[in-house]
């Protein structure tokens, strides 16, 4: 047994209450669950790695020999997996900030402050590498059997890029916290996060718009502009990638400056972590004045003083609405090429509205539960003198006029591309939006706004289904906008994931 | 006036709710208008229940429920109109001024919005929220989102006040406050009930008291009348709650 308050007796204490939010995240705290949640995951496990044969499949040959074309479009893969590796460990690291949970206990308790944190960064990196082994693992396992035993080599690869995410993330958070402030940060180390986590699919989606005319990340990787322009096979830039292709030698390399790289951030900024902390605890504090003084009370039915209301809460919470809105970022790539195609003549509208639709479902799924399940006042709402389908109504408006304001000019400058495909695209993206608040609907439950992140943890069925939905909408909208009658085939797929949700909604039950 | 002759606020007849166990037993209930009712038990004695079914937030198993006259089971809107609950976890919105906050609460009841601005105006004084009244309510202490609650609870008029534990976490500045809004709409004709574990609150403030235990009334009356039953004079809210609840765990 390790000494109390030792560094091995508190990573001890970490790692079993990580161990315990991984499990309750499985089950969602329910431990009859467990069984199921083994079940699933050995499911998702074999998807997987069918989905991984059937990508990569084709490259396990690939080797040191292969040359500079699979050294770039690996060393694209890496730094796109890493970009988003450090999106997450951002969110880690300022959650961790903001989460009061034990921070009282921790600060004033004996035990040093500098342990406690240093091993509470060792745990969001632990949680990075875990995370970014269970993605890479079905792809590994597949080349691996495929190319040979070298390719597991890119393990080692993956755990140093979880290391040196968290690493930046660290560094990243701390700088942000010294430049901005505790009270800024939050939100804005949330909007970096998201920012970088897109970031790179975007540049190298709007890369391919330019180079190929497509939206193919993999276009602008094998471009012959981006060939020409990588340095030699022998550059310390392609270390990464010769690790994955089996160069022990780079794979020592790359992991040892990884793990220098997060011992260094640990050690430095652990010391600062628990004044950070405190800093981030006394934000709630801080309050906003509104410029409208006492301004009249104007006269609204009660539907729309809902609305209103939910309107108004969702444009003052810059947190929840970068949180929401941050999926639009996504639909640049595709305006993009809307614009460059709708210049030049061809089109594309065929290739957007899946895009469009399946953001507009998503959007709409995030909206529906901010307003139907995160109600901050229940108990007023549920008091007053309207009946509940009244309420629910107006919610749902809510969520459909949101909608409507975002998809409506995209919608709408489709129009100038092909009015056929633009109707089909409207009626795509209410139907995505109105099943994603059906969902929401269905399995709708009582909760704080502020635990919108916790939202697909409290239901993975309504999560998977609303996925499942938005693509099933966004292949019908598609197919249809070509003209293809094979459209009825996702379109009644749609209809029976509804059926479903329908069935077993723990609401109507 | 005496009872028989005075509108009934409020009347439980039969009701009934149980969810691993009975919260609620065949309960019998009568308050009167312009009446302040305190409602005291042990915990888990159902008096919250109680409440939650009155404003429509649970259905009763069985039994019936009229406010003001109105069957609240069969028409809630209607009595939800004359009605306000105000629960020990004030519920507010983060993102709303205490101003903005009675707006909405107002637009919910469909008040006119000239009388509900000058009732949010007299509110908000009364409370002391005005230095607030426009800022958000994300940096408020408990006592003062406890106060936007009350004020949003007020702002409709109601006829019937219903209150969970509307004192605890709160300050003696702030729970005079409260106190003194509450006997105020007494005194202008409203009826108020009221959850409490703070029996000198109940012994000073209510007209009547009923005491709960086991989702039954065990008790009920003035508090000389509670004594009576007793048998101990002289003594506080305290010892005859004791007293009473002890002989019916006994029974």
């Amino acid at each position: 047994m390790s000494q109390q308050a030792s560094l091995s007796w508190l990573a001890g204490h970490e790692f079993r209450l990580g161990w315990r939010d991984w499990v309750s995240l499985m089950t969602a705290g329910g431990r009859t669950r467990a069984r199921i949640a083994f079940v699933a995951l050995v499911i998702v496990g074999i998807f997987m790695h069918v989905f991984a044969y059937w990508t990569v499949a084709t490259h396990a040959d690939a080797n040191l020999a292969s040359g500079t074309a699979a050294l770039v479009g690996i060393t694209g893969t890496v730094v796109l997996s890493w970009s988003l590796l450090l999106s997450q460990a951002m969110e880690s690291v300022t959650r961790a900030f903001y989460s009061r949970s034990d921070l009282d206990l921790i600060l004033t308790s004996p035990a040093s402050a500098r342990k406690v944190f240093a091993v509470r960064m060792a745990r969001i990196a632990l949680a990075a590498v875990t995370i970014a082994v269970f993605l890479a693992a079905p792809f590994i396992n597949v080349l691996a059997a495929l190319g040979g035993g070298r390719w597991l080599a890119s393990y080692g690869v993956v755990v140093a890029m979880g290391a040196s995410a968290t690493a930046a993330a660290l560094a990243l958070t701390i700088a942000l916290f010294r430049i901005i402030g505790a009270k800024r940060t939050r939100l804005v180390a949330q909007i970096v996060a998201a920012v970088i986590g897109a970031a790179f699919v975007i540049g190298l989606q709007i890369v391919a718009i330019f180079s190929a005319g497509n939206l193919s990340r993999f276009s602008a990787l094998q471009s012959e502009w981006m060939l020409r322009q990588a340095p030699d096979t022998t550059s310390a830039v392609w270390w990464p990638a010769r690790a994955v292709l089996g160069d022990y030698v780079a794979l020592a390399a790359v992991v040892i400056f990884a793990l220098a790289v997060l011992a260094l951030a640990i050690f430095v900024f652990s010391r600062r972590f628990g004044e950070h902390a405190i800093a981030a605890a006394g934000v709630s504090t801080t309050t906003v004045r509104q410029r409208r003084r006492t301004a009249a009370f104007r006269r609204r039915s009660p539907g729309g003083t809902l609305r209103h209301k939910e309107w108004t809460l969702l444009r003052r919470d810059p947190w929840l609405a970068s949180q929401t809105l941050m999926q639009i970022l996504y639909l640049l790539p595709p305006a993009l090429l809307l614009w460059v195609t709708f210049r030049t003549g061809h089109d594309a509208s065929v290739v957007l509205i899946p895009v469009i639709v399946m953001a507009a479902g998503q959007l709409a799924g995030g909206l529906a539960w901010l307003t139907i399940s995160g109600e901050d006042a229940p108990d007023l709402v549920s008091t007053a003198p309207i009946a509940s389908n009244r309420i629910l109504l107006a919610k749902i408006e809510a969520v459909i006029g949101m909608i409507a304001l975002v998809f409506a000019p995209i919608v709408a400058f489709l129009a100038f591309d092909a009015l056929f495909a633009t109707v089909v695209c409207g009626l795509g993206v209410l139907s995505a939006a109105a099943a994603a608040t059906i969902i929401q609907l269905c399995f709708r439950v009582q909760a704080r706004r502020s635990h919108f992140r916790r939202r697909q943890t409290s239901s993975r069925f309504a999560t998977f289904a609303e996925a499942f939905s938005s693509i099933a909408w966004a292949a019908t909208s598609g197919l249809a906008a070509a003209g293809l009658w094979q459209a009825a085939g996702p379109a009644v797929v749609a209809l029976g994931i509804l059926a479903m949700v329908w069935t077993i909604s723990p609401s109507r039950n | 006036m005496t009872s028989s002759n005075r509108p009934i606020a409020l009347a439980l007849r039969g009701v009934s709710k149980s969810f691993d166990r009975p919260a609620v037993d065949a309960l019998d209930l009568t308050i009167y208008g312009g009446e302040f009712y305190a409602l005291v038990g042990p915990n888990g004695a159902g008096k919250t229940t109680t409440l939650r079914m009155v404003v429509g937030l649970l259905k009763p198993d069985t039994g019936s429920i009229r406010v003001g006259g109105v069957d609240a089971l069969s028409d809630p809107v209607a009595a939800k109109q004359i009605t306000a609950w105000l629960s020990d976890e004030p519920m507010i919105y983060d993102k709303l001024t205490p101003y903005e906050y009675l707006e909405f609460v107002a637009g919910l009841w469909r008040i006119d919005p000239a009388v509900a601005q000058a009732r949010a105006r007299e509110l908000i004084g009364w409370l002391g929220l005005e230095p607030h009244a426009n800022e958000r309510c994300e940096g408020f202490s408990r006592g003062m989102r406890q106060k936007v609650a009350l004020a949003g609870a007020l702002v409709h008029d109601p006829k019937l006040i219903i209150l969970d534990e509307p004192l605890t976490g709160l300050d003696a500045g702030t729970a005079r406050q409260v106190k003194d809004v509450l006997r105020a709409r007494v005194r202008e004709g409203g009826t108020v009930i009221m959850t409490t574990h703070i029996l000198e609150v109940a012994e000073r403030m209510a007209d009547r008291i009923g005491i709960i235990a086991g989702g039954r009334l065990i008790a009920e009356g003035t508090l000389d009348e509670l004594r009576e039953k007793t048998g101990e004079t002289g003594t506080g809210l305290e010892d005859t709650f004791l007293a009473l609840v002890a002989e019916q765990a006994a029974a």
